[in-house]
């Protein structure tokens, strides 16, 4: 048995941070319906987020949306209304992410739900909280990166650099699991509903609580090396180092120490400790010269016998031939309605030692609508 | 009230990963109390970025462990551990993060624990699992990242790898295990049993690009394609989602129609570039063009022209100017914890709001065994 079977999750979010956070739920057992516009549906279905499309469909939906139910309707019809109002009062949970203000222009506010289900979690997920300059603004990741001072601690000493992912998104709809969660775990003793709020930009924030924290501490911006960097905050040899065959990961060791391990006299003479940080772009250089004259499997040999925390750089080819990853077991096949298959990864929990995966694919705009209205709505409705 | 207020977690982890998710948990409520050894503690204590130290211990350690409690304990010595055994009698939760094998030589494995308390939540955090040939493997952030492809999305295709610059698998990883215990605690509500909970960073660092990975697992396995245009934000998405250089500062430009941006920055794109799949496929040079114009006005000229269009953009900040800015204060994101010298750090809250309310804590991070006398006698452990 999953941890959360049972449980209802009526979504209302689009794109990726609400989304991953039911996906998230979903994974853990509960039931997910997901309310979308007719005709169009989440807009992550189509636009802009790949050109790689998957049974017509973008594969970041698929990603995203596998194990749901999609139920269409239009959320200003009065009957379609009506449905989703049936839907609400059986939720355990009931979730969005528009802009402030657009949910309750649509009526299904927390204060409006809390009257017809007053033990319901209610989640919600904005850009940049309710009030202040920013509210309005578009909660988009590359805008929350750039506004949270994030891209000065990525690449080398120079320019802004984004990470290359929709970090702030996923880091949102974790947060937003926590919440949920926690205050599903208080309804189990007393019963009580609770309104949970995250915004991407706390969510970022708290992403850099040590840099930041660090900033209040010395009011010093972070400061990247001039090459080789990994991490701003961090001394020689903290990075990745090209090799004459591939790339070496180094997170530890005394400079001296690695200096006689790989024998590389030049490092020798850094016996002050503090030297790592403050000389840290002429050490790194050095290293980075060095390390080209060996090999990958010379290098890792020599200093994963002497317990360096050291690791080859690998691409998702190379990552997935490993037998460290394959053990993992952290690919699955799921099976859209239509017969679609495809390949994706499961969630990362694990519990009793099982991992938790489940074969239902994203579903079609729509598909459970009639399922969906025969069990629950009629049943709701007294038909 | 917080949600997990009368829950007693067991932190006996070090460093990150886990101890971020008792300190998730603290700020929603829960008492969290640091299993350390006497004296020194735990080693994530000696671990400083910047070689900041408060008070003896690293100004990383208290940014990780503040609203929690220390017993000092020594798990090798007999006595201590029948007043650990005693004391996870009480317990919901505990966790760890120590090398598979660990806690089996010490006896307070899943079923050893199991068998003193069946209701508890047993949560581990591992590198890479614990099994297979990289289970013993030093689980640290850089290392995990570098193994798990992370490295080839970020930057210029030309730079080689290049990391997330903060501790992106740790972070990841113990939000994927508070997830984890939470769950495992509603179900206990319903069961009355407890659970095994188990994460690694390799798989939440996997789970973090699950969105890449499906999409690299069905387009006939096309590794990554970084731009080659400084800025680039994203290898899978199309032009113009990156940052740029202006006359006197940068600008962020997300998605959205390239020919309705094109026209707003005075780049015409609608001939060149009619097809969506143009958009990405030459994605470089449309960069290159879009970077050439938008070098010639100020970060503000652009933001009040783009914004009024509609369109997808911001400035580029520092801290300097995102924690002075309104946008970020009216977010109360900053708190005081108060040290036992009478002086405080400042540092960031949970970013979780319940029922409207902003969860602070004022409680700094615990000196080794600050709380062991009262522990003691508060569980009648001695």
């Amino acid at each position: 048995m999953k941890p959360l079977e049972d449980y209802l999750i009526i979504d209302f979010s689009q794109f990726l941070s609400g989304p991953s956070a039911s996906l998230k739920l979903a994974d853990l057992g509960a039931r997910v319906i997901k309310i979308e516009k007719p005709g169009t549906g989440d807009i992550c279905r189509h636009l802009y987020t790949s050109n790689v499309i998957m049974n017509g469909e973008s594969s970041v939906f698929h990603a995203i949306n596998r194990n749901k139910e999609s139920f269409a309707a239009d959320i200003k019809s009065e009957v379609d209304k009506a449905q989703i109002w049936a839907l609400v009062k059986q939720a355990d949970v009931v979730m969005h992410n528009f802009r402030p203000g657009v949910i309750e222009r649509l009526g299904f506010d927390y204060e409006h739900v809390k009257q017809v289900n007053p033990s319901v979690i209610y989640g919600e997920i904005s850009g940049y909280g309710n009030e202040g300059p920013w509210k309005d603004k578009p909660g988009q990741d590359l805008l929350l990166q750039s506004l949270s001072g994030l891209t000065w601690l990525t690449g080398n000493a120079g320019s802004p650099v984004p990470m290359g992912l929709s970090i702030i998104d996923m880091l949102a709809g974790n947060h937003l699991a926590q919440g949920i969660l926690a205050c599903l775990f208080r309804r189990t003793i007393g019963g009580e509903g609770a309104l949970v709020q995250v915004s991407m930009l706390e969510s970022a924030i708290d992403f850099q609580f040590e840099a930041i924290t660090t900033y209040y501490y010395d009011g010093k911006l972070p400061e990247r090396s001039e090459h080789n960097n990994a991490h701003a905050y961090l001394g020689a040899p903290y990075g990745i180092y090209k090799t004459a065959n591939g790339y070496i990961a180094l997170a530890m060791g005394s400079i001296p120490q690695l200096g006689a391990l790989l024998s590389c006299d030049d490092l020798l003479g850094y016996a002050d400790g503090a030297e790592a940080f403050n000389k840290r772009d002429e050490i790194k250089a050095i290293l980075a010269a060095h390390l080209l004259k060996g090999t990958n499997e010379q290098w890792l040999g020599i200093l994963q016998a002497a317990d360096i925390w050291c690791a080859e750089v690998l691409a998702w080819d190379q990552l997935m031939q490993q037998e460290g990853f394959k053990v993992l077991d952290m690919l699955q096949e799921v099976n859209m309605s239509d017969g679609f298959k495809y390949q994706t990864t499961r969630s990362p929990i694990r519990i009793d030692g099982e991992v938790l995966k489940s074969a239902k694919g994203s579903p079609k705009l729509d598909e459970d609508n009639e399922h969906i209205i025969s069990q629950l709505i009629n049943r709701q409705h007294g038909k | 009230m917080k949600p997990l207020e009368g829950l007693l977690v067991l932190e006996f982890a070090q460093f990150m990963a886990a101890p971020t998710a008792g300190l998730r948990l603290a700020d929603l409520g829960a008492r969290v109390i640091k299993i350390e050894r006497p004296i020194k503690g735990e080693s994530g204590r000696q671990i400083a970025i910047r070689n900041i130290f408060i008070d003896g211990d690293s100004l990383v350690f208290h940014t990780i462990n503040r609203n929690k409690e220390s017993y000092a304990a020594d798990l090798k010595n007999p006595e201590d551990l029948e007043r650990i055994k005693k004391l996870i009698q009480k317990a919901d939760i505990i966790t760890h993060n120590f090398r598979p094998g660990v806690m089996e030589k010490i006896g307070l494995d899943y079923a050893s624990v199991q068998a003193i308390n069946p209701r508890i939540i047993y949560g581990v955090v591992t590198g890479y699992g614990s099994s297979g040939p990289w289970a013993s493997r030093p689980g640290q952030d850089l290392l995990v990242q570098s193994l798990s492809g992370l490295t080839y999305l970020s930057d210029t295709a030309d730079a080689g790898p290049v990391p997330f610059g903060l501790a992106t698998a740790d972070m990841i990883c113990g939000a994927h295990f508070v997830q984890g215990l939470l769950a495992a605690l509603i179900k206990r509500a319903k069961t009355n049993t407890g659970a095994l909970v188990e994460v690694s960073l390799i798989e939440s660092v996997l789970d973090l690009q699950f969105e890449v990975l499906t999409t690299y697992l069905n387009d006939g396995g096309k590794l990554p394609q970084r731009s080659s245009v400084k800025g680039n934000g994203h290898a899978y998405l199309s032009a113009p989602y990156g940052i740029y250089k202006t006359k006197d500062n940068y600008l962020a430009l997300a998605m959205g129609d390239l020919h309705h941006i094109g026209n707003a920055i005075g780049c015409d794109l609608e001939e060149r570039y009619t097809q969506k799949n143009q958009w990405f496929e030459q994605r470089d040079e449309i960069m290159a063009l879009l970077a050439e114009k938008l070098k010639d006005k100020t970060t503000g000229e652009w933001l009040s022209k783009l914004e009024a269009d509609g369109i997808w953009c911001s400035e580029v900040f520092t801290y300097e100017q995102t924690l002075q800015h309104e946008g970020y204060r009216v977010l109360g994101m900053q708190q005081e914890v108060k040290l036992p010298d009478g002086g405080s750090l400042t540092t960031t809250r949970c970013p979780i709001r319940i029922n409207n309310n902003k969860l602070y804590s004022d409680v700094a991070a615990p000196k080794p065994g600050a709380q062991t006398e009262m522990i003691n006698h508060q569980f009648n452990l001695l």
